[in-house]
């Protein structure tokens, strides 16, 4: 067969092959889209339609203007309840606060533990991956007694946004050390040392030289970090108690009702909530493949 | 050559002291390890710590205003030990004594474990193929694909969880809808209210009939969330093999299958195998896609540890025996990566 056709036939039988892929990829997306559509806003749609009849954006409009009557400090007056708005800062505080936490300790330590040599280096980094192997499930009890005797002001910092930052830093930040570990790796020594004889300090190499070659994987751990911190309801539904802290994804766990859910406003909210973390994911997609050493691959 | 560090550390030589590192040396890396080793101390360690005590006790509702820094809360609040000896939880938990609904441990461990290792399999099987057909030369479109194919994993899983179960709803579920609209199309005659969920008859029978249907369906959502990590992670080992040692192996006489064994199966392997074991303890543990489609339903057959410790905790309110519970998972993993490991680095020796 000549190379020419041998290479069409190839082309053609990758392009049914990853076609397939996006049909079963975009199939869930799509179901969800056309239930935010549904403006009958019904249990369960009655039709397999992409846009359903008397399709409307009125799930959007409603989940971004109305308050949520079931999130109120004061359960009589509307004007306390919880907006999109209100919410959407809440999410983005605990979501940016979780990724700086996360990037700044875990490279922190991280660059110890690829750069020097010492006493307890593999006990420090075994004992990190073995803290993700515990189960979160059950340590909230203990978590919430501990947290509750930590008094931040008046109020014990398990109510509050930060304490919800640091305990799911907690849960990011093994994954982003040995990531970025791994990583750091696999910069030259050279460059560092090239720098500490011309005079650098420790920490001006750290931030000339490290930093900026490490872009890829600090991007990874922001992203893995803000996701963590968007999505998480459960630890945040069992520490907080002041509805004005509440966040987007535990308005959207609320929506979930014991019988019955509204489901186009569910789907709704879940596409607007869903935004931001794709388009973080398509922005730093060009960072993803490289970031992503996973224990470090050296060359 | 690619080298690697793989999760357990594995090189002889950590048992020789360096000699030119010192006590005073090693303070400075300390402090950079410090604030993370610190925060780790505080909101995950200490409560394990706590958990420890707790599963040896019959920790309940009415213990929680128990505080250990004020002491005259003890008399009142503190719980009572475990009966035998303290390991009663431990001996209920094992020998299935508990008063719960379709409770039996070596079922779950069992489920758990299959759950875990065909996920895995998937994942891995199908990220690596995907990501080979992304990287293969001249391929249109490749950006697009790349760009759709981050969604699965990119969308949070909890709406992608309940966006399955509404999937599989017997009545007004996609799934089911979809079988309607292929029997219109192509004249077939599939069942279309298939109880995706609660079906309590296993689709096959023999070995594998402790498997109800919603293994299955579980499955289906669970490797869709699953490949597009296992397919990045691939991609990036694929794009660093040099493009000589596939021209090498075709003058050597290889073929497709020849060349996949034997060139990119071993280059990929140092990035897949940490990707693999992060994969495994992830799949262990992951509470979303059982939790929230299946709940464990029918009766208990498709839940895993994880969602069994969090009914204890949240349903029933057993907190001395979720606590052990959580401790006997958090063996069972050890143990689990520990044979992960050693498998994949028999086959390393094997290969080099």
């Amino acid at each position: 067969m000549p190379r020419k056709t041998k290479d069409i036939l190839k082309q053609i039988g990758l392009q049914i092959f990853l076609l397939a892929i996006t049909v079963l990829v975009m199939f869930p997306v799509m179901w969800i889209f056309s239930m935010a559509l549904d403006s009958r806003n019904i249990d369960k749609p009655l039709d397999l339609t992409l846009i359903p009849p008397g399709a409307s954006l009125k799930a959007f409009t409603k989940v971004l203007t109305e308050p949520f009557n079931l999130l109120c400090s004061d359960p009589g007056n509307v004007r306390s309840c919880m907006t999109f708005g209100t919410l959407l800062a809440n999410s983005l505080l605990v979501a940016l606060g979780t990724s700086l936490l996360s990037v700044a300790l875990g490279a922190s330590a991280a660059y110890a533990f690829s750069r020097f040599k010492f006493i307890g280096r593999q006990a420090g980094m075994l004992g990190f991956i073995v803290l993700l192997m515990l189960p979160a499930t059950a340590t909230l009890a203990p978590l919430y007694v501990l947290l509750s005797q930590i008094k931040i002001g008046a109020e014990p910092m398990r109510a509050t946004l930060f304490g919800l930052m640091v305990a799911y830093a907690s849960g990011t930040l093994p994954f982003a050390i040995w990531n970025l570990k791994g990583y750091f790796d696999t910069v030259p020594k050279e460059l560092e040392e090239a720098a500490l004889i011309d005079g650098a300090s420790v920490t001006q190499t750290f931030f000339r030289i490290i930093v900026p070659l490490a872009v890829p994987a600090l991007a990874v751990t922001v992203l893995f970090a803000f996701m963590a911190g968007w999505t998480e309801f459960v630890l945040a539904w069992t520490f907080l108690e002041d509805p004005s802290r509440f966040t987007l994804a535990m308005a959207l766990r609320s929506m979930q009702g014991q019988f019955s859910t509204p489901w186009s406003e569910f789907s709704a909210m879940s596409i607007l909530m869903s935004l931001p973390i794709v388009a973080l994911f398509f922005a730093l997609q060009k960072y993803l493949v490289g970031g992503l050493t996973v224990g470090g691959v050296k060359g | 050559m690619a080298e690697i560090t793989t999760l357990a550390v594995k090189k002889p030589q950590r048992s020789k002291p360096d000699p030119g590192v010192s006590i005073k040396k090693s303070l400075l890396p300390w402090s950079y390890i410090a604030p993370a080793g610190l925060l780790m101390l505080v909101i995950s360690f200490m409560p394990q710590i706590f958990q420890v005590w707790m599963a040896f006790t019959d920790f309940r509702v009415k213990n929680l205003r128990f505080n250990i820094f004020s002491p005259e809360t003890w008399a009142k609040f503190a719980p009572p030990y475990a009966q035998p000896y303290g390991l009663g939880n431990f001996i209920k938990i094992l020998t299935n004594n508990l008063a719960l609904e379709n409770y039996d441990f070596w079922r779950l461990l069992a489920f758990n474990v299959t759950w875990t290792v065909i996920n895995v399999i998937f994942h891995v099987g199908l990220g690596v193929l995907i990501a080979m057909a992304l990287n293969s030369k001249g391929l249109i479109g490749r950006r697009i694909y790349r760009a759709l194919f981050v969604l699965p994993w990119a969308i949070p899983g909890y709406i992608t969880a309940l966006t399955w179960k509404n999937m599989y709803d017997q009545n007004f579920g996609a799934i089911n809808f979809l079988i309607a609209a292929i029997n219109n199309t192509f004249g077939t005659n599939f069942a279309t209210n298939i109880r995706w969920i609660g079906e309590t008859t296993p689709p096959i029978g023999g070995l594998l009939s402790y498997l109800p249907l919603a293994f299955y369906a579980l499955l289906m959502a669970n490797v869709w969330l699953g490949w597009p990590f296992m397919t990045v992670v691939a991609t990036g080992a694929l794009q660093s093999i040099p493009e000589e040692l596939y021209e090498a192996a075709v003058i050597d006489g290889a073929t497709g299958w020849a060349k996949f064994w034997n060139v990119t199966v071993p280059m990929i392997r140092p990035a897949m195998v940490p990707a693999m074991m992060l994969g495994t303890i992830w799949t262990f543990n992951n509470f979303n896609v059982i939790y929230f489609i299946s709940k464990g339903d029918p009766f208990g057959r498709t839940d895993i540890l994880v969602t069994q410790a969090f009914k204890l905790v949240f349903e029933q309110r057993l907190y001395g025996v979720a606590a052990a519970f959580s401790i006997i998972v958090f063996f069972i993993l050890l143990a689990f990566t520990l044979f992960q490991n050693r498998i994949t680095k028999a086959t390393e020796a094997y290969n080099a």
